[in-house]
């Protein structure tokens, strides 16, 4: 990724680098949606847009070695975690240089060298497998935290409450991320729950429990810093959840009937990318600056979906290998 | 007597034994190996398999667990993928159910899905099968699910040398292994295990009786009732070839195509349900590959579909034992014997 700033934005330098990794997920994800339309991608996608600050906040307050374990809408953490736009395009496109060589595709794929451990597109199960690789890390004495992100949906799964429980029985250095775009799927989560605020269920377990604006890219990473630091020191997991919503559908293709009028039109008023671009203007970072990044963040994925299309599908006479060791 | 302390020679050890045995051994020589179940850690386990382990390995390689499948399974997973070997003890493979989704959708997948970048390499300690009183939960025999799923492999012991030596291979191998052990058979009489020897990959049958007339094959306790139907059917001089399958998957199709096709009579017999058993795979494949060069069709013993009830007595009517698996034999070679005999 490149960062476009002048030698005066330098007290800016870490929201330009957010800003620039929210708009290489906000401007992949365009892409996705066009090749989808065109047919290159088939398939079920789910997209992040809306949620950029998230992505983008966590992954710089994490070490570039901890372990990341998203859900299905996985697109934009990979790429926070500084997976190659190239290796998500060409994975969705079933390509051989796909990160997965097209054995994951958009819901599952991983790129373990980036610290990114996969989607998965079974809600919750994420959480337990996070706790063991914070296990790991402990009796390895490795100090990695492991940051396992689901959506408000999934706080219902029985799979995240014995992870919560497991990790704070053991003080595991495991973040709890609760994505809450307020719907599960179709159905706004407040419909399937006594008490929307999910955070409150930490204190069950014995953990710290925060809510968070997930459209603020500062607040989410100055959360997660603190949380990942005393994960880190022994004083175990933490359940934050971070408000936002999605400007799209749960699928490609979700027409969204279920969104109340004017919800989504409210949405973009506080979108994280717009939002941390006034602010950065108001804060004096130039014009230009903005700009030239916007257009190298474009530019880049645009070379990044040309190589995808033009690499080789992946060999279907491997279809088979990587079953067993 | 030897205990299960003794690392290297023969001592002679209950399965239960030869069990703990392989895991103290695993602990000691490595260092990734973790072990953690329901009460395997202080109590030692609810049968008592993996008594003084946590006091040999220390309480953060060996810990007790809250009452959580799917998180016992889920962390397992992610331990595996991070640079563990953990061994996670299920229970009663019933309870496997709770937790099929980390099994299934998510151990198997990971390194196929990766292409090879990640892997699995997890062990789950379980065991199955009906013994008198264990109600319709505590009873079942689920092979086939699990052999049903590429990706995992599937190990059953019968002998106490087999529970130590798959016990090791499937901790040694890298993929996410299911190791069906048998609760009968725990606390049985002592047999002499050889112990400290090399570690063998997780596959692979063996012919625990030679014969000429036709084969058996069968797994976990069912092999003894068929080694005891070759016992009579000798004594009628009728020579059984009976093969432990040892791993259901992958199975080893090499070592059983070459006794059903040198004795061209095959009777496969399980304490699973008959219906979609492992036995089906076995009978569909065997004639599949031995078409032509049977001498009768392929047989399958297994229990009736239907749910196992308590009284030991119903279990009887059910599950299949020697005299049952004896008298199938000889119709199989009595039917080849009556269409000799057609015009």
């Amino acid at each position: 990724m490149s960062l476009v700033a002048t030698s005066g934005d330098a007290p800016f330098a870490r929201e330009l680098a957010a800003l620039d990794t929210m708009l290489h997920i906000r401007l992949l994800e365009e892409k996705i949606t066009e090749l989808r339309k065109a047919q290159s991608i088939q398939g079920s996608i789910h997209l992040c847009i809306g949620q950029e600050a998230i992505y983008a906040g966590s992954c710089q307050a994490l070490r570039a070695d901890d372990p990341v374990f998203s859900t299905y809408r996985g697109h934009g953490w990979a790429l926070a975690r500084g997976v190659p736009a190239q290796g998500i395009l060409a994975e969705l496109l079933g390509r051989e240089s796909g990160v997965c060589r097209g054995r994951g595709g958009s819901a599952m794929f991983s790129a373990a060298d980036h610290g990114f451990y996969g989607e998965n597109s079974i809600v919750g199960a994420g959480a337990p497998i996070a706790c063991g690789a914070a296990l790991a890390s402990v009796l390895r004495g490795e100090e990695r935290v492991a940051l396992t992100a689901f959506g408000d949906g999934a706080m219902n799964q029985g799979a995240i409450h014995e992870a919560m429980n497991f990790a704070a029985y053991r003080d595991l250095p495991v973040l709890f991320i609760c994505e809450n775009n307020t719907y599960a799927e179709l159905t706004p989560v407040a419909e399937t729950v006594r008490d929307a605020e999910l955070h409150k269920r930490a204190a069950a377990y014995g953990m710290p429990g925060e809510r968070v604006d997930g459209n603020d890219v500062a607040a989410v990473r100055d959360c997660v810093a603190h949380h990942a630091a005393r994960a880190r020191g022994g004083q175990g997991p933490a359940l934050i959840e971070m408000m936002t919503q999605r400007l799209v559908g749960h699928y490609y293709g979700d027409l969204q009937g279920y969104r109340p009028r004017g919800e989504l039109a409210e949405a973009r008023q506080r979108e994280p990318i717009a939002r941390l671009r006034q602010r950065l203007a108001a804060d004096g970072v130039a014009a230009d600056t903005l700009a030239a990044l916007e257009a190298a963040a474009a530019a880049d994925i645009a070379r990044a979906a040309e190589a995808a299309l033009a690499a080789p599908l992946a060999d279907p006479a491997t279809v088979m290998e990587h079953l067993y060791a | 007597m030897p205990e299960a302390s003794s690392s290297t020679g023969v001592a002679q050890l209950s399965f239960g034994k030869a069990v703990n045995a392989a895991l103290a051994r695993a602990l000691e020589d490595m260092p990734e190996v973790v072990l953690y179940g329901e009460d395997v850690g202080k109590p030692g386990g609810v049968f008592g398999v993996t008594k003084d382990l946590q006091r040999q390995a220390g309480a953060a390689r060996v810990f007790d667990t809250p009452i959580s499948e799917t998180a016992m399974l889920g962390v397992a997973v992610g331990a595996a993928m991070s640079g563990l070997r953990p061994v996670v003890e299920i229970m009663w493979i019933d309870f496997s159910l709770v937790a099929m989704d980390q099994l299934v959708n998510q151990a198997a997948n990971v390194r196929y899905v990766s292409a090879g970048r990640l892997a699995a390499p997890l062990t789950v300690r379980t065991q199955q099968g009906a013994t008198p009183g264990s109600c319709a939960q505590h009873s079942q025999n689920l092979e086939a699910l699990y052999a049903h799923i590429p990706g995992l492999r599937v190990g059953i012991p019968a002998t106490a040398q087999d529970a130590y030596d798959m016990l090791l291979a499937a901790i040694r191998c890298d993929d996410p292994t299911l190791v069906i052990e048998n609760r009968a058979m725990y606390h049985g009489d002592p047999q002499p295990v050889s112990l400290g020897g090399p570690i063998e990959d997780a596959c692979g049958a063996r012919v625990a009786r030679p014969g000429r007339d036709l084969t058996l094959v069968a797994w976990g306790a069912m092999l003894f009732q068929a080694l005891e139907a070759a016992a009579q059917l000798a004594r009628e001089g009728i020579e059984a070839e009976v093969i432990n399958a040892r791993w259901i998957a992958p199975f080893d199709w090499p070592t059983l195509l070459a006794s059903a096709g040198r004795t061209g009579r095959l009777l496969v017999a399980h304490e699973a349900n008959v219906t979609g058993g492992f036995g089906a795979e076995i009978a569909a494949r065997v004639q599949d590959e031995l078409y032509g060069r049977l001498r009768a069709p392929v047989r399958r013993l297994g229990v009736a579909d239907c749910r196992i009830p308590a009284a030991p007595h119903l279990q009887a009517a059910l599950i299949p034992d020697a005299g049952r698996i004896a008298q199938a034999a000889r119709e199989l070679v009595g039917e080849q014997r009556d269409r000799r005999t057609q015009p």
